[in-house]
């Protein structure tokens, strides 16, 4: 079946998810390269190339190991002359910053999207780093959409502008144009030039100190550029003739716009839309600041449009008062919403913007939380039992990012630190320095190949002591089972090569390498047994595969699941205590399992010291 | 047309994202303007899941406590967790069969006393239907289809008169292979139906 994205009839009006809208937007810009490590909000923008790349062979589409990785993928084919799309979360921009900010020395000679996404009141972050400061940083181009057409309309144009400006453009989003759908009307899809070339120039691209002195200026210059197109751009618009002044950029205009006509104080307004937002359309804002009683600038996130709102009205003499973050104004903290906006715009013009009125809900009984748990059957349960069941509460647990950091609730309890991809293993060795106290940091397998080798390396190199646990479930769990290096992909067709773990680790000069399956409980916990004493750094493999992957792989026959057998259930609930496993409920006072959420991976039943619970299997043999 | 703010709240695994889809496909195909966002934070599984669909004249992708026309609930503990986004006017339809939180499973927290809650509710809100969506869909053949069994409802409550049903059964089969999509076709049905009977006064759909 074709893929619903390459469906070539203009003005065809389709229900689009934003980071669909996206994907197509490069294939209308007729896209040939494209690579990206997945990170929520932005994945599901290469989910798209994945399964498009699957379909059309002409289209390059790989999972990179990390967001810098995919980027200088991306960059080397634009070096070429092609069209790439390099997609991450914000936080991976961190990590593919290095080679952005020389990138934008070099430029490239194709076009380069770097679609970012952030993810204010990080819904699923650890963050909410505003990226805009990135583009300042950088002296990149940046466009910002405010709507899931404009997600489409946006990345196609920013192909256009990166091969105008031979520089990369970074397509900057927010989770709800990410997460957002609308109604999207189709363009034609280019035909993809899948073959370039590369014409050396090391006097340009070899970016040596002496080459560098000269590439900065001709940034400088590209900037000037890119800001005479900004402030002609059709995508800073102004609407409204009104003295009172609102800037604002991606969903904030939105909830402007339905507030001002709600309201119904169009002709007082002036809306200035920056959807182009790198470099600041200086002569635009000034246009626009001509003939403002004041100003309003809503954005989430940092003050990054206000901070330039007030240096064009400096620069040029001009009084506005300008208004925007402040403590009883805007927050830098999380989203916005309609509310928000009318209750800032009510403050700062001194006219009334009605609010809808919620119920009262104070007297109403607390909801129980429900917190997000590791899935039934997750084979990350054992392996942090396991390590528990030895160390208990007097080792130092660093932690990484996936599912496993999930671990963090109760009642495993497990992860006392994490702040960056490959940071638990990268910090286990100053705990354990600081302290002497055992360490024992965690890291999944995509996030090992993300960024554990180095960390690792270095704390071998070093001689540091700690014990890492490699938690090795086959896939990317966390943001929809994307493959990695150490993953086997034959199954779909893909021609990549696996990776295994262990050689990796042994490579890197580890003497201690285990690898076991945690849902063996007593051998997992015999392992760490045996590891917990060992000096240096030591590696535990606990390898056994996600479940809700498992599934999806060709020939998988699930496993019955299991039961508890009233007659010797003691109700102590051991099994529920520990586990934490979601399968379980209690009806009429009794432990039960759910027969459709067990995945039969027999955790609880190697810890239930009645053996009171048993695979539904047993049973059926014995009628 | 004029604004229309549904906001349809579930439980993860409920099948929120696809109605909201369903609604979506079903709202474009009447030739209006559809503005929807989803939330589901961290969890893969057992987590809330969130929709806001927006319909007709507007320009936000995003629902403010009160401005909710229509609240969805598939879940009656994650109708109350939203009832914020209610104001006086809303119409809260809502599912009563309890998925319990793992957290009450664990005894760390408690799951309220639906009838009392739900009683207090109705009293603020313009309207109050509920149903048993669960016990419905399983009735046409599977517990999967209460995500549509829930758009059955909102269909008939008349507040999307200028959606019918009939687009709602196109998206349906545009969605889903044949035999799936003919037992949702039923689920639907069923849901149509009896939020129909709640309106002519059947039990079926009390509130306990
Ligand atoms: S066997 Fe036990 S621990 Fe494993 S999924 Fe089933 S109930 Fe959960
Ligand atoms: S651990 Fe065993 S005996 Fe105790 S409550 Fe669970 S099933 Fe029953």
């Amino acid at each position: 079946m074709t893929h619903p994205l390459l469906t070539d009839t203009a003005d065809r009006k389709m229900l689009l998810l934003g980071n669909e809208a996206i994907a197509r937007g490069a294939l209308e810009a007729g896209v040939a390269f494209a690579s990206a490590y997945p990170g929520t909000p932005s994945s599901e923008i290469a989910l798209q190339f994945f399964h498009i790349a699957r379909e059309q062979s002409d289209l390059y589409f790989e999972y990179s190991a990390n967001e810098k990785v995919s980027l200088e993928m991306a960059a080397g084919a634009a070096m070429c002359g092609l069209r790439a799309i390099v997609s991450m979360k914000h936080v991976g921009l961190n990590v593919a910053s290095d080679a952005l900010l020389t990138l934008a020395y070099t430029g490239i000679t194709g076009a380069l999207v770097v679609a970012v996404a952030d993810d204010p009141f990080m819904y699923s972050s650890q963050n909410e780093q505003d990226s805009r400061y990135y583009a300042k940083l950088s002296s990149l181009p940046m466009l910002e959409p405010s709507s899931v057409q404009e997600a489409k309309d946006m990345t196609h144009y920013a192909f256009d502008l990166s091969e105008i400006l031979r520089s990369p453009v970074i397509l900057r989003t927010t989770t709800r144009v990410n997460h957002a759908s609308g109604v999207v009307s189709l363009g034609h899809l280019r035909r993809r030039v899948v073959a370039g070339s590369f014409h050396k120039d090391p006097y340009s691209y070899v970016c040596i100190p002496s080459v560098s002195r000269h590439l900065h200026p001709k940034l400088l210059k590209k900037t000037d550029q890119a800001a005479n197109i900004a402030d002609e751009s059709s995508w800073n618009f102004i609407e409204g003739n009104g003295s009172f002044g609102v800037v604002c950029n991606g969903v904030s205009y939105g909830y402007v716009v339905d507030a001002i006509t709600e309201s119904g104080y169009k002709d007082r307004f002036k809306i200035l839309r920056l959807g182009f937002s790198h470099p600041i359309p200086e002569k635009r804002i000034l246009e626009f600041l001509d003939g403002c009683e004041k100003a309003l600038v809503v954005e989430e996130g940092e003050p990054y449009l206000e901070e330039a709102v007030r240096v064009v009205a400096h620069k040029n003499g001009l009084t506005t008062p300008v208004f925007g973050k402040g403590d009883d104004l805007f927050s830098r903290l999380y989203e916005f919403d309609p509310a928000i906006v009318k209750n800032v715009l009510a403050k700062v013009f001194d006219m009334p913007f009605p609010i809808a009125s919620p119920i009262n809900t104070r007297d109403f009984p607390a909801a129980p939380p429900r917190p997000p748990n590791l899935c039934a059957g997750c084979p990350h349960r054992a392996a942090y039992l396991a390590v528990r069941e030895v160390f208990g509460d007097s080792a130092i647990y660093p932690t990484d990012i996936g599912c496993y950091t999930l671990g963090l609730h109760a009642p495993l309890n497990m992860g006392d630190f994490l702040i960056a991809m490959g940071a638990g293993l990268g910090s286990a060795g100053g705990f354990a320095r600081a302290t002497g106290k055992k360490v024992v940091a965690f890291i999944g397998d995509s996030t090992f190949f993300h960024s554990g080798l180095s960390p690792l390396a270095s704390a071998v190199y070093n001689r540091h002591n700690f014990l890492l646990v490699i938690l090795d479930n086959g896939t990317t769990g966390m943001t929809g089972h994307q493959p990695h290096p150490g993953v086997d992909v034959s199954h779909l067709g893909l021609d990549k090569t696996q990776i295994d773990i262990e050689s990796v680790v042994r490579g890197l000069g580890v003497k201690s390498v285990t690898t076991i399956n945690p849902l063996h409980f007593a051998k997992a916990v015999e392992a760490v047994k045996r590891i917990s004493s060992e000096s240096g750094v030591s590696v535990l493999i606990m390898k056994a595969p996600c479940p809700l992957y498992e599934k999806t792989l060709p020939g998988h026959k699930s496993r019955r699941p299991y039961e508890v057998r009233p007659e010797r259930c003691k109700n102590h609930r051991i099994c529920l205590d520990r586990t934490g496993c979601p399968a379980f409920h209690i009806e009429e006072n009794l432990v039960k399992i759910d027969s459709h959420r067990c995945t039969g991976c027999a955790l609880c039943a190697q810890l239930c010291p009645e053996k009171a619970i048993r695979s539904a299997a047993r049973e059926d043999n014995k009628r | 047309m004029k604004t229309t703010r549904i906001m349809i709240v579930a439980v993860g695994g409920q099948g929120n994202i696809l109605a909201a889809k369903l609604l979506g496909e079903a709202a474009l195909s009447c030739g209006i303007d559809v503005r929807m966002s989803e939330f589901h934070g961290m969890a893969q599984r057992g987590g809330v899941v969130e929709s806001m669909v927006i319909l007709g004249d507007g320009a936000g992708y995003c629902i403010a406590d009160g401005e909710a026309d229509v609240l969805l609930g598939f879940e009656p503990v994650e109708t109350l967790r939203a009832a914020r986004k209610c104001s006086a006017r809303t119409l809260v339809i809502t599912n009563t069969a309890p998925v319990l939180p793992f957290t009450v499973a664990l005894g760390h927290a408690v799951y309220p006393d639906i009838p009392l809650a739900l009683r207090s509710l109705a009293s603020r809100v313009g309207k109050l239907t509920t149903l048993d969506a669960t016990t419905l869909a399983r009735l046409t053949g599977s517990v999967q289809s209460l995500n549509v069994v829930m758009l059955g409802a909102l269909a008939s409550s008349g507040v999307l008169s200028s959606i019918g049903t009939g687009a709602f059964e196109k998206a349906i089969q545009g969605k889903m292979k044949a035999p799936l999509a003919l037992q949702n076709l039923r689920a639907f049905q069923s849901g149509y139906e009896a939020c129909q009977n709640e309106i002519r006064g059947n039990s079926a759909c009390a509130v306990e």
